[in-house]
């Protein structure tokens, strides 16, 4: 069980409260206008942003205090998910080590990570020769191999195309089953949600609401979200 | 494109010319003396040390700032910016009064009865250079940390990088990007040092070649010596920017979000004692002799002569001029310079020139026809303008660069061509240029008003320089 205990954000003049707790392996979409802190919400998750008040606790223990990389959370970014002068192999070997010392074994998972999310062979290349979709497809890998049970995506599909898109929120939900991981996934586009996310927080007006059904809440919705749908 | 021709073709007249003016009255070139080639020496020797040092010392001053939060953070940035402020012979007196042989360093020596220490000669050369550019290349190398965009670092922390891995993956390829950049720019002010070299040098042993020219000019009355010591220092000049050039590498982090980075660097009592340390010891150097300035000079403001206020006054109306015309020249070729391989090294050109022999050229130039004494300060104001342009470039060329990245084929794809759109047939984008200048302002323009406030006067030494040239 993900809790966000009484959680309070404060920056500047931006506020947000979030007193709720997300069932482990559940996958919930975080909605929500712009500027209302979803991407906030996740980097205080993630540990980038210490909150002003409350604690996060996972499993019970209380990790706000935590370092980002020691918390039980990959994060996949909008962008920038993968150092441009790292090999593709590289870059997957900075999720089992930090410094890089790989041993032949750490090597195998690497080919058999890169062979799961369809990328076998590609280990040598630089992520700049990659297309956007295969990048994606390498820091999900990557996510893979450092095994945490929580997956936090921060509109990391953004700039693919329907197609390819749907291809990795498919991916996603696959490899989420597998590893029984917990999916937090922001996003601008209720169709993200709809084919990911059984459970929606909406985060609106200061508040990032407890999770609802996402069918339910996209086909009712209150008044900020049905504002920000143009319904 | 033909504003940024102009501007290079008025930029290289402006240094070329009053040079070749001084060949002409001279009858050509004289052979350089024993003395000159041992200033040669000596100049490449101090001006290589105090570059080097300046990005040395600056590398853990500028990490340390950019990773710690301290209240009154903001101020001390600012603070060290103040040494560019201050007139370079006003900076030397600072020096000594902390570090002279009556400074308060060696009264605190003295009283523990250790023996005392000298800041003349070679290495009082290389400390002052340090003093006066230590902060010019700490805020090139914090910018430089300031450019990782936020999604890196946030990436390293979330795979659990140390402050060694940052290093390695971030901030190594970051200084690859920086250091010749901050060092070329540290390097060719203290190329035509002459302030610092001729007070704190301590004789014929530590003379720069722009000391040279002017001993040339004042005491041997030998102009083709003179001129001939320029060219060597604009040759010199020429080649550090080539050898900046090969060595510059672009860091290749793309472009961030803008979003805020995350506070979590180095974290831990030995990192933060570390960063503590480093940002006292450098408060130290480079504050107190400011304090000291402050502490002799406030008391007697209020009793300065009539003719210095007005001097002031003479001062900012110069300055001002100097601001405008840097820009107007600035401006164009900062443009054009991504596109044309001509524009970055004609706005450096006057980097390379000697102060001593772009004046007195221009007052040979001017002699024929009007009283030189009557053009003083219409000649002060573009030897000024001139002498800051290098400056001015560096400053808008990366908000350039990056306006052009974001905008280059929107413009293009409207056809929006010279200063503003449809109007014009210059392949220069309008847009871009139209942009550039409300979002370069946020800095350049700022540095760009007190930048030529604090050239000298001709014939003095040449302290134009900028916290963030880049």
């Amino acid at each position: 069980m993900l809790t966000l205990d009484k959680i309070l954000i404060l920056q500047d003049d931006f506020r947000l409260n979030a007193d709720f707790a997300i069932p482990e392996a559940a996958r919930v979409a975080l909605l929500g206008p712009s500027g209302a802190g979803k991407s906030t919400l996740l980097s205080t998750l993630a540990g980038f942003l210490a909150p002003s008040r409350g604690r996060i606790l996972w499993r019970g223990t209380d990790i706000t205090q935590l370092a980002p990389g020691a918390r039980p959370l990959s994060i996949l970014f909008q962008d920038q998910n993968l150092f441009p002068h790292l090999s593709v192999a590289q870059n997957l070997g900075l999720g089992i080590s930090p410094k890089l010392r790989l041993a032949r074994a750490d090597h195998a998972k690497i080919a058999a990570a890169l062979d799961r999310v369809g990328l076998s062979g590609l280990g040598d290349r630089r992520p700049a020769t990659l297309s956007g979709g295969q990048q994606s497809r390498v820091a999900l890998a990557r996510c893979l191999l450092r095994g945490r049970p929580i997956l936090a995506l921060d509109e990391p599909f953004a700039a693919l195309g329907p197609a390819l898109k749907s291809d990795m929120l498919a991916l996603v939900a696959e490899i989420a089953a597998e590893q029984r991981a917990t999916v937090l996934m922001v996003s601008h586009d209720p169709a993200d949600a709809i084919a990911l996310c059984p459970q929606t927080v909406l985060v609106a007006e200061g508040v990032a609401h407890p999770p609802a059904a996402t069918a339910a809440l996209l086909a009712d919705p209150p008044p900020a979200l049905a504002a920000y749908l143009g319904k | 494109m033909i504003p940024a021709a102009s501007a290079a073709v008025l930029v290289a007249a402006l240094v070329l010319a009053p040079l070749g003016a001084v060949m002409i009255r001279a009858g050509g070139l004289s052979a350089l003396t024993a003395a000159d080639l041992e200033a040669l020496r000596f100049t490449l020797w101090q001006a290589s040390l105090s570059a080097l040092f300046s990005c040395l010392l600056a590398i853990p001053l500028a990490r340390a700032l950019h990773r710690r939060r301290f209240p009154g953070r903001s101020l001390f940035i600012a603070a060290l910016g103040a040494p560019f402020l201050l007139p370079t012979l006003v900076a030397v007196l600072g020096l000594l009064a902390i570090f002279g042989r009556r400074g308060l360093l060696n009264g605190a020596l003295q009283a523990l009865d250790l023996p005392g220490v000298s800041i003349y000669g070679p290495w009082g050369v290389v400390i002052g250079h340090l003093f006066l550019n230590l902060p010019l290349a700490t805020r090139m190398v914090l910018q430089g940390w300031q450019a990782i965009p936020a999604e890196r670092v946030r990436l390293a922390l979330s795979l659990g990088l140390g402050p060694a891995e940052i290093a390695r993956h971030l901030e190594a390829r970051m200084l690859r990007a920086v250091l010749p950049g901050a060092f070329l720019a540290v390097f060719l002010v203290c190329l035509s040092s002459f302030a610092v070299a001729l007070t704190l040098g301590g004789g014929p042993r530590a003379s720069t070649i722009e000391v040279a020219i002017y001993q040339a000019f004042r005491f041997d009355a030998d102009l083709g010596r003179a001129a001939a010591l320029s060219l060597v220092q604009v040759a010199l000049a020429l080649v550090a920017l080539a050898i900046a050039s090969r060595l510059t590498l672009p860091a290749g982090f793309g472009a961030g979000l803008d979003r805020a980075q995350p506070l979590q660097l180095a974290p831990g009592l030995p990192h933060r004692l570390i960063d503590a340390l480093i940002l006292t010891a450098a408060a130290g150097f480079l504050l107190s002799p400011l304090a000291a300035i402050a502490l002799r000079g406030l008391p007697a403001l209020g009793s300065l002569p009539g003719q210095v206020w007005q001097a002031a006054f003479t001062s900012v109306w110069l300055a001002l001029g100097a601001a405008a015309l840097t820009m107007a020249l600035a401006l164009p070729l900062a443009l054009a310079a991504p596109r044309r391989i001509w524009a970055e090294p004609a706005a450096m050109l006057p980097m390379a020139a000697s102060s001593l022999v772009l004046g007195t050229g221009l007052f040979l130039i001017a002699q024929p026809f009007v009283a030189p004494t009557a053009l003083a300060l219409p000649v002060t104001l573009l030897t000024n303008a001139a002498l800051s342009l290098p400056f001015a470039v560096r400053l808008l060329l990366p908000e350039v660069r990056a306006l052009q990245a974001d905008y280059d084929r929107l413009a293009e794809s409207l056809n929006l061509r010279g200063l503003a759109p449809g109007c014009g047939s210059s392949p220069c984008p309008g847009l871009p240029a139209r942009r550039a200048l409300p979002r370069a302002s946020r800095r350049p323009f700022r540095w760009a008003i007190w930048a030529p406030s604090r050239c000298s006067r001709m014939g003095a030494a040449r302290p134009c320089r900028s916290p963030s040239i880049s």
